[in-house]
């Protein structure tokens, strides 16, 4: 059920008119019409890049807004600063927590509205629990910040947002940092809010959320309003919505053809910076053409094991073996050499430089390799040349490969760092989460792209905390628990089951539970 | 023809975002002037004095500032650049200036803050003085090996940082300061030794470089040493720009995370960028030691003989932006306000403290960019047109 933007009865709740915003000649919002009320949670649905982030900035004050105008109850508002926008009782939840890591809850909490020259700790401790319990948020107010799991961290953001008396919450991309325990919480959290009457802005691209919290739902594509959606539309029709395009959803791929072992690890065992053992003696092959999805809840050492197995981190013990070479203690350099492709977990931190240009991002690790290199000199015309073959190739959408990796949207950014380690003969593709914070378009293309590279006959490991995605690529779902393997499992066990083995259960006991589970539902 | 477009399109974006930095630069400039202007009047009690009639004949201060403002400035401008003895020796001030802020502004791009050009910079003037007066070797011989020598020197000053750093983990603004202090102890003590002092001297000096060793003079003041100086300009930009090493130094330097998971060796180009770094503030000492001085021989090496050469070559860096280009230029306007400060205190009785006070005060509205912008409405009225042409597109 697609219709088009509705026309709202005036002064209720908080109303945006035709806000238009542009950076230089590039339009970020076009006469965009939005209005979110007490009482419900709006969906602002759209591709990265598709203005979302630029309006909720303006709306908090972040932007001043060539043009429209913001109401709240039916009376104008302009906001200077967030400050303003706070005072008017708008919060807002970042994606990229605002919070002083080295503080406490209670600490944070206060930070910037320190009324006069004493800070009343005892009075913001209290906030804390009096909100916590108001909206079943539990958080120790005496905790320091950057002990706390990310989830955590989170619900200290909405604390904040709260005890600024928000009437309206702008939740910007929650889930992009959360396992889906916590989402499911965090869905939980914003449902109370709801209840409580406060209006809610839920900003993401992920359609399964959507239709699962939504009460409405906008979709924005290229800066302008396409539609209002009903929360029963299909992810599909959402999807094409969002993208302006029939999207699949579905990943097509034939059956597995795993060829002959590539890679053989055997009793691994590595050490996080602290000296805490977070790969715990696992062992596991993958061969040719076939891709090993790694699932677990975040934290569970999927990301050392990967950092391990390209030698960015030090191997306590065990073997890593690819091709029948020994790499368990290669550096990165040998471990590429050897025919690794890695796809980095935080691309932004460790997979690309975005004060250097696309072209030279997409020769990071092959620049000093022929035909980029000749001599001690960069071949700066093969750079080139390769980058805008590879831009058609990947369709890297910019109009020049000499812009900044800056100037790239998300999923561009990770289609660029894909198309380096795809343009290269590899032996072995270890991707962790190569679709986080990419959208629904992009995402289409970059799985296509890994489901290629393992019919080339490349042994693919794949580390995903997207039950999703471990479904949609999976030809084997290894799970991990605390370091160790709880199992390895075909890719259609149940979600049921998958869930209760990335909490530690294992398979056997797992499947028993929840066929217990079923059978109770249907008595 | 679509890529000669593209090529004029990233022509016109590259001029955009420069002119800002023109502008500003340029800004700064007048303004550092304009203060200095003021401390000028201030500092000279006859002009200061006459500013008590400002009311009853404003005519009377004016014009004794004026006065003295325009002497002053019009002999900075013709003792920097005023006649071909002025350019010459506009040169000779540019050249170490140049060497240091290369020495800066290379390490800079690759993430590291070099503290320590002072330091190498002595180190430099140490051994190629030395080769100077104490090896015996024919002439052209004598200069490569002196001046190599004062390059091998920085090298392993600034590359000890480098490894330290690469080793330990110890930040390198300590270790470079650390080691400045140490070059600096060195020199004075080496220059008590047998080795280095002047025979039948009791004070520290060493023996004068002859002549086989020091850059030979081309015109006036203007020596060889100023075209190695742009000839390591043209070195550094292409390293930077064109070369393996380069792109992993500048890798390293934008986010050494994404560049060690490519596989580059962090460590290592930590290493290699400090000594090159090192090895270019050597240079700079080079230039002190074997650079003819205004009566043509070299100045024998004493204590203060390369001066503050590797601390305004953190200025001449951040004003070059710490690019090759930028930082000769910057080397050039620097050592034009010393050779035209001489002047101008000759001439105005300007105290040569003022030009510091300019290089000083330039860099500072360079640093802060925003608040010229702000003091310059100029800036600001064209932003705005900018933008409204933006607008009606």
């Amino acid at each position: 059920m697609i219709r088009p933007v509705a026309e709202q009865a005036r002064g209720t709740g908080l109303q945006l008119k035709g806000i238009t915003k542009k950076f230089g000649s590039f339009v970020a919002n076009d006469a965009v019409d939005l209005d979110v009320r007490p009482g419900e949670i709006h969906c602002l649905l759209g591709e990265n890049g598709a203005g979302k982030s630029t309006l909720m900035n303006v709306l908090y004050g972040l932007y001043q807004p060539d043009g429209g105008d913001i109401l709240i109850d039916g009376r104008p508002v302009r906001f200077a600063d967030p400050k303003a926008a706070m005072g008017a009782g708008i919060g807002m939840v970042h994606q990229h927590f605002m919070l002083v890591e080295v503080f406490t809850v209670a600490e944070n909490l206060i930070l910037g509205r320190e009324p006069g020259v004493v800070v009343d700790l005892k009075a913001a401790k209290r906030t804390v629990r009096e909100l916590s319990e108001r909206y079943n948020l539990p958080v120790d107010p005496d905790a320091v910040i950057e002990d706390l799991p990310v989830g955590v961290q989170q619900r200290v953001e909405i604390l904040k947002a709260l005890a600024n008396d928000a009437q309206y919450l702008i939740f910007d991309e929650p889930t992009a940092v959360l396992t889906p325990q916590e989402i499911d919480d965090l869905m939980e959290v914003m449902k109370a809010l709801r209840d409580e009457g406060k209006g809610i802005v839920f900003i993401t691209h992920k359609l399964r959320e959507v239709r699962a919290i939504a009460d409405r739902i906008t979709v924005l594509r290229r800066g302008r309003i396409v539609g209002d959606a009903e929360p029963g539309t299909s992810e599909t029709e959402l999807a094409q919505l969002m993208v302006g395009r029939a999207v699949d959803l579905t990943v097509d791929k034939e059956h597995a053809a795993p060829g002959d072992v590539r890679l053989t690890v055997d009793e691994l065992t590595v050490a996080n910076a602290a000296g805490a053992v977070v790969v715990d003696s696992i062992s596991f092959e993958v061969a040719g053409g076939e891709i090993l999805c790694i699932a677990g809840v975040q934290g569970n050492g999927q990301s050392e094991l990967a950092d391990a197995l390209l030698g960015n981190i030090p191997v306590l013990s065990g073997r890593i073996r690819l091709d029948g070479r020994e790499l368990s203690q290669a550096s990165p350099r040998q471990s590429i050499a050897a025919g690794m492709g890695f796809v980095p977990e935080d691309r932004q931190h460790d997979g690309f430089i975005g004060s250097f240009t696309i072209a030279e991002n997409l020769v990071l690790n092959r620049y000093d390799t022929a035909p980029f290199a000749r001599g001690a000199a960069l071949d700066l015309k093969a750079i080139n040349d390769n980058a805008v073959a590879l831009r058609d190739e990947f369709d890297i959408r910019t109009p020049d490969v000499q812009n900044l990796g800056s100037s790239l949207s998300g999923g561009n950014a990770q289609k660029v760092v894909l198309a380096r380690e795809l343009s290269r003969d590899l032996a072995l593709l270890v991707a962790s989460q190569p679709t986080r914070g990419v959208d629904v378009g992009a995402i289409e293309f970059l799985h296509k792209r890994i489901v290629a590279e393992r019919d080339k006959g490349t042994a693919v490991l794949l580390v995903s905390t997207e039950l999703e995605e471990v479904e949609a690529l999976a030809d084997r779902v290894l799970v991990m628990y605390r370091g160790g393997v709880v199992g390895i499992v075909p890719p259609d066990t149940s979600r049921d089951v998958l869930g209760m083995m990335m909490a530690g259960v294992p398979y056997e006991e797992a499947q028993a539970l929840a066929v217990a589970d079923t059978k109770g539902k249907d008595a | 023809m679509t890529t000669a477009n593209a090529r004029a399109d990233r022509f016109t974006q590259w001029a955009r975002g420069r002119w800002r930095e023109w502008a500003i630069t340029l800004a700064a400039f007048v303004l550092a002037l304009l203060v200095g202007a003021i401390l000028m009047c201030a500092a000279d009690p006859d002009v200061a004095g006459q500013f008590a009639y400002l009311f009853t004949a404003p005519a009377l201060p004016l014009g004794a500032a004026w006065a003295k403002v325009s002497t002053a400035y019009s002999a900075l401008l013709a003792g920097a650049v005023g006649s071909p003895t002025a350019l010459a020796a506009t040169s000779a001030a540019a050249a170490p200036l140049i060497c240091a802020g290369l020495a800066v502004g290379l390490a800079f791009r690759a993430g590291l803050f070099n503290i320590g050009a002072q330091g190498q910079a002595i180190v430099g003037s140490i051994a190629a003085a030395w080769v100077g007066f104490a090896l015996p070797l024919p002439p052209v011989i004598h200069l490569v090996v002196a001046v190599l020598a004062g390059l091998l020197a920085g090298g392993v000053w600034g590359g000890v940082v480098g490894w330290l750093k690469a080793r330990t983990g110890a930040h390198e603004v300590i270790v470079t300061i650390m080691m400045n202090y140490i070059a600096g102890g060195v020199l004075a003590w080496v220059l008590t030794t047998d080795a280095f002092q002047r025979p039948g001297r009791d004070d520290p000096i060493s023996p004068e470089v002859p002549a086989s060793a020091a850059f030979p003079r081309l015109y006036e003041q203007l020596h060889l040493g100023f075209f190695v100086a742009i000839l390591a300009a043209v070195a550094v930009a292409w390293l930077l720009d064109r070369s393996v090493l380069g792109f992993s130094i500048r890798a390293v330097g934008a986010n050494p995370h994404a560049a060690g998971t490519a596989g580059m060796n962090v460590s290592a180009t930590t290493i290699i960028t400090m000594a090159t770094a090192g090895a270019l503030a050597g240079l700079a000492g080079v230039m002190a030691a074997l650079g003819p001085s205004v009566n043509g021989v070299p100045v024998p090496l004493t204590e203060g003989l390369v001066g503050t050469v590797g601390f305004d070559a953190i200025t001449v860096a951040l004003l070059g932006r710490s690019r090759p280009l930028g930082i000769v230029l910057a080397g050039l306007l620097f050592g034009g306000l010393n050779s035209g400060g001489l002047a101008m205190q000759s001439v105005a009785q300007t105290p040569l403290t003022l030009t510091l006070v300019l290089q000083a005060l330039v860099v500072l509205f360079v640093a802060a960019p925003q608040l010229v912008a702000t003091l310059v409405p100029f800036l600001n009225a064209r932003k705005a047109k900018v933008s409204l042409t933006g607008a009606d597109a």
